[in-house]
């Protein structure tokens, strides 16, 4: 399992066009991947998941992925938050 | 058999062309047990696949048709279907409940559409409710193996049929093929009566029975002058009504003449005839159309097509855009007129009885100063690129009349003493909408430069009567006598301390009021872009004193709207 922190920078957090495009990165990747934010996890390949989540600015929430592309995935992600300046 | 549907004449000119329904299907269905769980599957994922390849092509055909940006809606909704949670829980229903997919689709769409309602602090989310609700009709619609209206998919000319059109109806309508509409509810000044006279097409509304009536491909003759629908036209109909199109083509061809003319009566006096707008963009329709002035631009699309409060900056980029598109004309903004059936996601109000007669307008401007000081800042920033008058919605006192204005000369000095070039000249006025500010007109007269009078409000107000309640409707009632001796006594208290008087509603461009508005001696007329032509071409035919005559006989002898309406054609020998 491959997991990575990140602490949200973006005014608006995750919602609408940045979770999106988190949803679309991560489901080019067969691994299960989740999004834990205050001790709830969601399916990141969901946007409805996500969007529930009500991720705001400031949070910390945690990525893992599991499977044979794990390391890929977390990578990928961690690029589109950067690319978005969700974070840091 | 030829058939004649009546409605209210909403919208100029003919067109003929086969009817297109936009009518939702009845969706209903009934729970069922389920034993072959796995065809029950096999039936949800079969209309999962039929509304994603649906959804695909409507996006396709939207984006070249309408653009990228009402194309999106239709990728939020392809990522609800292939959102795992969303079809994945329908699936684990059928397995689990041996319950039939439409009931089990509606559960879990009722569960994530009462999600994202409940997320009262996030607006962007509660809007995504209504995303999950179109995407399980859709699949609803296949599952039960009925049509769905999918009015951006229209590739030949039709008339629209509906019971009553939204705006997010209208933005997915391609104006090419689109000719005229027919709804079943609504006045001439609804949401489809306004949209159809800004696409310039006929339109026909408040039938009741249009949708009932109409069949979908049958033959529609609309007759946007008269409020005449003709269904099955004979080929005499036809004759006729192409005639008639064509005299109304020529009609128009002779307006568009008076372009570039100033609005002049017979014995030429001089007014203004200006145009109401929504967005910069509508600054071209408004010239077109030989606008002299824009007396009435509404700023609330900047506060609605938005996820947050727009920035002084977005502001300033809006206004300046349209004063600089008027060439040097007047341009009357007015300031934000949210609240009534006006709603920001962004911007909870609380939930009121009386939406309209509660907080909204200037009400909320003088409240939350925060949002107001944005909105003039933007404003006077932008004077310098225009000529700019400011009007504040919805005053109802002098001294809230005083103490917008008060916080606008704040404002100003700031910028001034900040060194910011703002114009020298700005008119501040108001809009005469409720009673209670007409009868104390006197008195604020003295302090605004102007007064705009806002027509549907200041009837709906007076009359006491819910401008969107069809039981009442009876009494939208723009020529009685009374509103009449309102809408005197505003233009008298102007003139009176040497200020202008215009009206910014419908009434202002239309054929009866025009003739009594030039008796009474109204200075500025700003109505829908496409009507100030035909005001101007019927004001060159009106004697000023003879509508004095009119107007005086009007306001001391009739009793009713109908008296009125005698009086004007009797005088005009209108039709």
């Amino acid at each position: 399992m491959e997991k990575r922190d990140f602490h949200i920078i973006a005014e608006t957090g995750i919602h609408a066009r940045p979770a999106t495009l988190l949803v679309q990165a991560a489901s080019k990747f067969n691994s299960d991947i989740n999004l834990e934010y205050k001790g709830k996890s969601v399916n990141l390949k969901s946007i409805m998941g996500v969007m529930s989540l009500g991720v705001g600015k400031d949070a910390d929430v945690t990525i893992s992925a599991e499977g044979a592309d794990e390391a890929d995935a977390v990578a990928a992600i961690a690029d589109t938050m950067t690319k978005e300046g969700l974070s840091d | 058999m030829t058939e004649m549907l009546k409605g209210i004449a909403a919208s100029d000119g003919i067109a003929r062309a086969k009817a297109y329904l936009l009518v939702q299907p009845d969706l209903s269905f009934s729970k069922k047990s389920i034993d072959l769980v796995d065809d029950e599957v096999a039936r949800l994922q079969a209309a999962v696949t039929a509304s994603t390849e649906e959804l695909q092509k409507i996006r396709d055909i939207a984006a070249k048709s309408l653009g990228e940006e009402e194309a999106q809606v239709f990728d939020a909704h392809m990522m609800i279907l292939a959102d795992p949670e969303f079809v994945g829980a329908v699936e684990t229903g059928i397995k689990n409940d041996k319950t039939n997919a439409e009931q089990v689709l509606q559960d879990v769409s009722t569960q994530f559409v009462g999600m994202f309602e409940a997320m009262t602090d996030n607006p962007y989310m509660q809007e995504r409710a209504a995303d999950v609700r179109d995407v399980t009709k859709r699949v609803m619609s296949h599952l039960l193996g009925v049509t769905l209206p999918n009015p951006a998919l229209i590739d030949q000319e039709v008339v629209i049929i509906a019971h009553d059109l939204t705006p997010s109806d209208t933005a997915q309508l391609n104006r090419k093929y689109v000719k005229g509409f027919i709804t079943d509810l609504g006045g001439r000044t609804s949401h489809s009566a306004i949209m159809a006279r800004s696409l310039e097409i006929p339109a026909i509304v408040g039938t009741e029975k249009a949708t009932t009536t109409i069949s979908e491909d049958q033959m529609v003759i609309v007759d946007g002058n008269t409020g005449d629908a003709i269904l099955d036209p004979t080929d005499a109909d036809v004759a006729k009504y192409d005639q008639a199109a064509k005299d109304f083509a020529a009609q128009k061809a002779e307006w568009e003449k008076l372009k570039n003319e100033q609005t002049v009566t017979k014995d030429g006096k001089n007014f203004i005839t200006a145009a109401n707008i929504g967005t910069p963009d509508d600054v071209i329709g408004a010239t077109d159309n030989g606008a002299e002035a824009v007396g009435l631009f509404r700023s609330e699309f900047l506060y609605m097509d938005s996820a947050e409060l727009p920035t002084e900056d977005e502001q300033f980029a809006a206004y300046k855009k349209a004063l600089e598109g008027m060439n040097g004309n007047q341009v009357v903004v007015r300031t934000m007129d949210i609240g009534g059936d006006k709603h920001l996601p962004y911007l909870p109000l609380p939930e009121e009885m009386n939406p309209f007669l509660g907080y909204r307008a200037i009400r909320i401007s003088l409240d939350r100063q925060d949002i107001f000081r944005t909105q003039l800042r933007a404003l006077l920033r932008a004077s310098n690129y225009g000529n700019l008058a400011i009007m504040f919605p919805m005053i109802a006192t002098v001294n809230e009349f005083k103490q917008a204005r008060a916080i606008y000369d704040e404002e100003r000095a700031k910028l001034v003493t900040a060194g910011v070039a703002v114009a020298d000249k700005i008119e501040v006025g108001m809009m005469m909408e409720i009673p209670a500010a007409a009868v104390i007109a006197d008195k604020l007269a003295k302090y605004a430069d102007f007064f705009s009078i806002g027509t549907n409000d200041l009837i709906q107000y007076s009359m006491a009567a819910d401008r969107g309640n069809e039981h009442v409707s009876y009494l939208y009632q723009p020529y009685n006598p009374s509103i009449l001796r309102l809408v005197k006594r505003i233009i008298d208290t102007a003139h009176a301390e040497g200020k202008w008087a215009g009206m910014c509603g419908e009434a202002a461009g239309d054929s009866v009021m025009v003739p009594l508005l030039v008796g009474m001696g109204l200075d500025e007329y700003s109505m829908s872009a496409t009507s100030i032509l035909k005001i101007r071409s019927l004001m060159k035919q009106l004697d000023t004193k003879e509508m004095k005559t009119l107007a005086d006989k009007a306001l001391a002898d009739a009793e009713t709207n109908e008296d009125v309406i005698a009086l004007v054609k009797a005088a005009t020998q209108q039709a």
